[in-house]
């Protein structure tokens, strides 16, 4: 055999490694309370990282930032899941300066008098909702919005970004989550998304943002997301994409966007909720194995699958929740039972019993987010690297995933053992993983929306 | 920027217009409302688009991951024509040389080949890559998309004879490298079948087994060739007994056997390979079942 020549991806693979296993011996030699000390969530510095970021949107806002309404959800979103709020004045300037970015063709831009754009449309929306309360909800324009959606198809079948922008995985998954998540979606909506969604998984497993393009984490999220939302799930070879996932979580404890490529604590969140995605989709991957979907008779190790079959079984098409929290039901939708099927799918999915323990390893990724992507106020990608609020969202999101992955049902808490650190100090709120918004608020804006 | 949100509301198409978003754009790059209101100036007043790529090319100096200059290239070059091709292509190659897995860079070179044309010479260039470094992942998934959608070559099927020659040696020289495991898989697509039968892929996995190597992406493959009816011949078998650990009984199954092997030599992955073991089939029903959600993804 010849012998391994060493190359960039193995020296910058190797400088990462030696920089974690450095904090991580220095961690495993210090006595456990001081363990205990430095696994700590430095929740008040990161909340007065992130309040700082907010006053940012203030009047003063530059009006050439094309990515505010983003800097709004990163943030407000990281303070939902440390189970902190703002103040009122913050919260009412917040909604105040995301209303100025609502097209008055619907959808938002990235700024005032900016055009509408899918990403910042999700980013406003979840912002919103994050902010939750009648006024935030309320501003919101759903029947635009909706026009909107429909004028950014794009005959591939997949969603344009903005009029004349790009078409990718990315795009489709921001028009579907927002519009499932505002109670819009439709059978025109989502026509021949699936096809191009599908058209995006690669040899690998994962899911690229164009059709030939890499595997990719945040894509990946994005395409799985998007597909149990409209209810095509099944159409993905999912234990490919299993193996390829469970494969991304490296030495290091977090997980790397694409193959051979660096671990960043970003991907905690997209490549962790995608494993934790896939935990709720037990009976389809049996499926897809050519596995019966009967109980007892596969000697698996853990035998907890009972009562799921027949409680999923019930699941499929069915949707009774909206009429449950909207007495009056919902005029016109008798006849429409494909939009029915789409209608709650997000509400269904996350209420579904969970039959299969997490495919990757929880607590390590705990680790290397507590230690490796905290910082004193906010996170990081990795050691070396400085901190911003994109990976501060999305490392708490990510760490957040990662301590209700072994929680039986929604709204349960974790065992003391599946959450890394001292508990109640380090356990956060629970997102929901379709939409990534903290899950007490989106059950609030669901009932909102399920009666309009 | 006043000036420039003067113009947009005015809608104003004019050689002013052109040289504020000009301005804008320079003050940021990511703003993609100054970008494709700029796209609608330059059609109404017909500018000579080589001019334009000159200008993309100076902003594009610090700014290699933003989506809105790429999208601005693909656009201009959609223009251009076949003209951009040569143009294109070097300019991925400049961004690839400091940056060799620029995403968006793979996707614009992608799009090129596809609505321009240029594969001549992509497969060597895909070769080179890969001779610089062979864990580029990108490189190899550029590899694949030449392999299967060059109108060149002939398609997977007239490639895949070579391609795995190819991959089975990158294999051997670092066989903990997971892209050549997966891009081997790759040229299997749907085809899983041949890939059992194929002589090459049983003898890689003996001399990885046996040789003091990583031995988990030979064993997860092993693993999923036996589900699909793969033969193990004896020194194969020999080679797992070697690895199985004392605890495990030898009257296991191989293929719940080698799951085991996985949980000790992949501990990150243990709870994975658990879940293999206990969704393995004993015997090969699976195939059929893989082959039908084959036949439904061509479809």
């Amino acid at each position: 055999m010849e012998s391994r020549r060493v190359t960039k991806t193995l020296e910058d693979q190797w400088m990462v490694e030696r920089q974690v296993r450095e904090i991580y011996d220095y961690f495993y030699s210090i006595p456990p309370n001081s363990q205990s000390v430095i696994l700590e969530l430095q929740r008040d510095k990161h909340f007065g990282y992130l309040t700082r970021g907010l006053t940012k949107l203030g009047p003063s806002f530059s009006v050439l930032d094309a990515n505010r309404p983003w800097l709004c959800y990163w943030t407000l979103h990281s303070i939902a899941l440390l189970g902190e709020s703002i103040d009122a004045k913050l919260e009412n300037d917040a909604i105040d300066f995301l209303t100025r970015c609502q097209d008055k063709d619907g959808g938002y831009g990235g700024g005032p008098g900016q055009m509408p754009h899918l990403a910042t449309t999700y980013a406003a929306v979840n912002s919103l909702i994050t902010l939750g309360g009648p006024k935030a909800l309320s501003s919101i324009n759903r029947e635009k919005l909706y026009t909107f959606l429909l004028q950014m198809k794009d005959t591939s079948g997949g969603f344009r970004m903005h009029d004349g922008g790009e078409v990718d995985v990315r795009a489709c998954y921001t028009a579907i989550s927002v519009a499932s998540i505002l109670n819009i979606v439709d059978d025109e909506l989502i026509h021949g998304v699936g096809n191009y969604i599908l058209s995006c998984q690669t040899y690998e497993g994962g899911i690229a943002g164009e059709p030939g393009a890499e595997a990719h984490g945040g894509y990946t999220f994005c395409g799985l997301a998007a597909m149990i939302l409209i209810n095509e799930v099944n159409r993905l070879d999912l234990p490919r994409l299993i193996d390829w996932v469970v494969f991304r979580q490296g030495v290091e404890g977090g997980f790397q966007g694409r193959t051979n490529k660096l671990v960043d604590g970003c991907y905690s969140f997209w490549q962790g909720a995608v494993a934790f995605l896939i935990q709720r989709l037990n009976l389809v991957v049996r499926e897809q194995l050519g596995l019966s979907n009967d109980l007892g008779t596969e000697s698996a190790d853990d035998s907890s699958d009972s009562e799921l079959s027949a409680e999923e079984e019930h699941l499929e098409g069915t949707s009774s929740h909206v009429q449950e929290t909207c007495p009056h039901g919902k005029e016109g939708q008798e006849n429409a039972s494909d939009t029915i099927k789409i209608a709650d799918t997000g509400y269904e999915f996350i209420n579904r019993p969970i039959a299969m323990q997490p495919l990757f390893d929880s607590l390590y990724l705990q680790q290397y987010v507590l230690l490796c992507s905290q910082m004193d106020g906010g996170f990081r990608d990795k050691p070396g690297k400085g901190r911003d609020h994109y990976h501060t969202c999305y490392c708490l999101s990510g760490l957040s995933i990662a301590q209700y992955s072994w929680t039986d049902e929604a709204d349960s808490p974790p065992l003391p053992r599946d959450v890394f650190g001292p508990y109640s100090r380090n356990l956060l709120e629970q997102v929901h993983p379709l939409f990534n918004v903290e899950l007490d608020r989106y059950y609030e804006a669901r009932k909102f929306f399920s009666c309009l | 920027m006043d000036y420039f949100r003067a113009i947009y509301l005015a809608n104003e198409r004019s050689p002013r217009s052109l040289q504020l978003t000009a301005e804008a754009i320079q003050l940021n790059p990511g703003n993609y409302t100054v970008w494709q209101f700029r796209r609608v100036v330059l059609e109404a007043l017909a500018v000579d688009l080589h001019e334009e790529l000159k200008f993309v090319d100076r902003i594009a100096g610090d700014n290699s991951k933003n989506y809105q200059i790429w999208h601005h290239r693909r656009w201009l070059a959609e223009k251009l024509g076949a003209d951009a091709v040569t143009n294109e292509l070097e300019f991925t190659k400049k961004i690839f040389s400091q940056d060799a897995k620029n995403y968006h860079a793979w996707s614009h070179r992608q799009w090129v080949l596809q609505a321009l044309g240029g594969w001549e010479d992509e497969l060597a260039y895909c070769q080179q890559l890969l001779e610089d470094d062979i864990y580029n992942n990108s490189a190899w998934n550029q590899r694949y998309f030449v392999v299967t959608r060059s109108p060149l070559l002939g398609g997977l099927a007239a490639m895949r004879e070579s391609e795995v020659k190819y991959t089975v040696q990158a294999i051997r020289a670092s066989p903990e490298n997971e892209s050549p495991w997966r891009y081997l898989r790759g040229l299997y697509k749907n085809d899983t079948q041949s890939l059992v039968e194929d002589s090459q892929a049983a003898s890689v996995l003996l001399d990885v087994l046996t040789s003091k190597n990583s031995h988990v992406h030979a064993l997860s493959l092993l693993l999923d060739l036996l589900c699909h009816g793969f033969e193990p011949s004896q020194e194969l078998r020999s080679a797992i007994d070697v690895l199985t650990p004392e605890s495990c009984s030898p009257d296991l199954a191989l293929t719940k056997r080698i799951s085991s092997i996985l949980e000790h030599a992949d501990p990150t992955r243990v709870k994975y390979w658990n879940w293999r073991k206990s969704t393995t089939p004993v015997q090969s029903a699976q195939c059929q079942n893989t082959d039908r959600l084959a036949n439904l993804s061509m479809q």
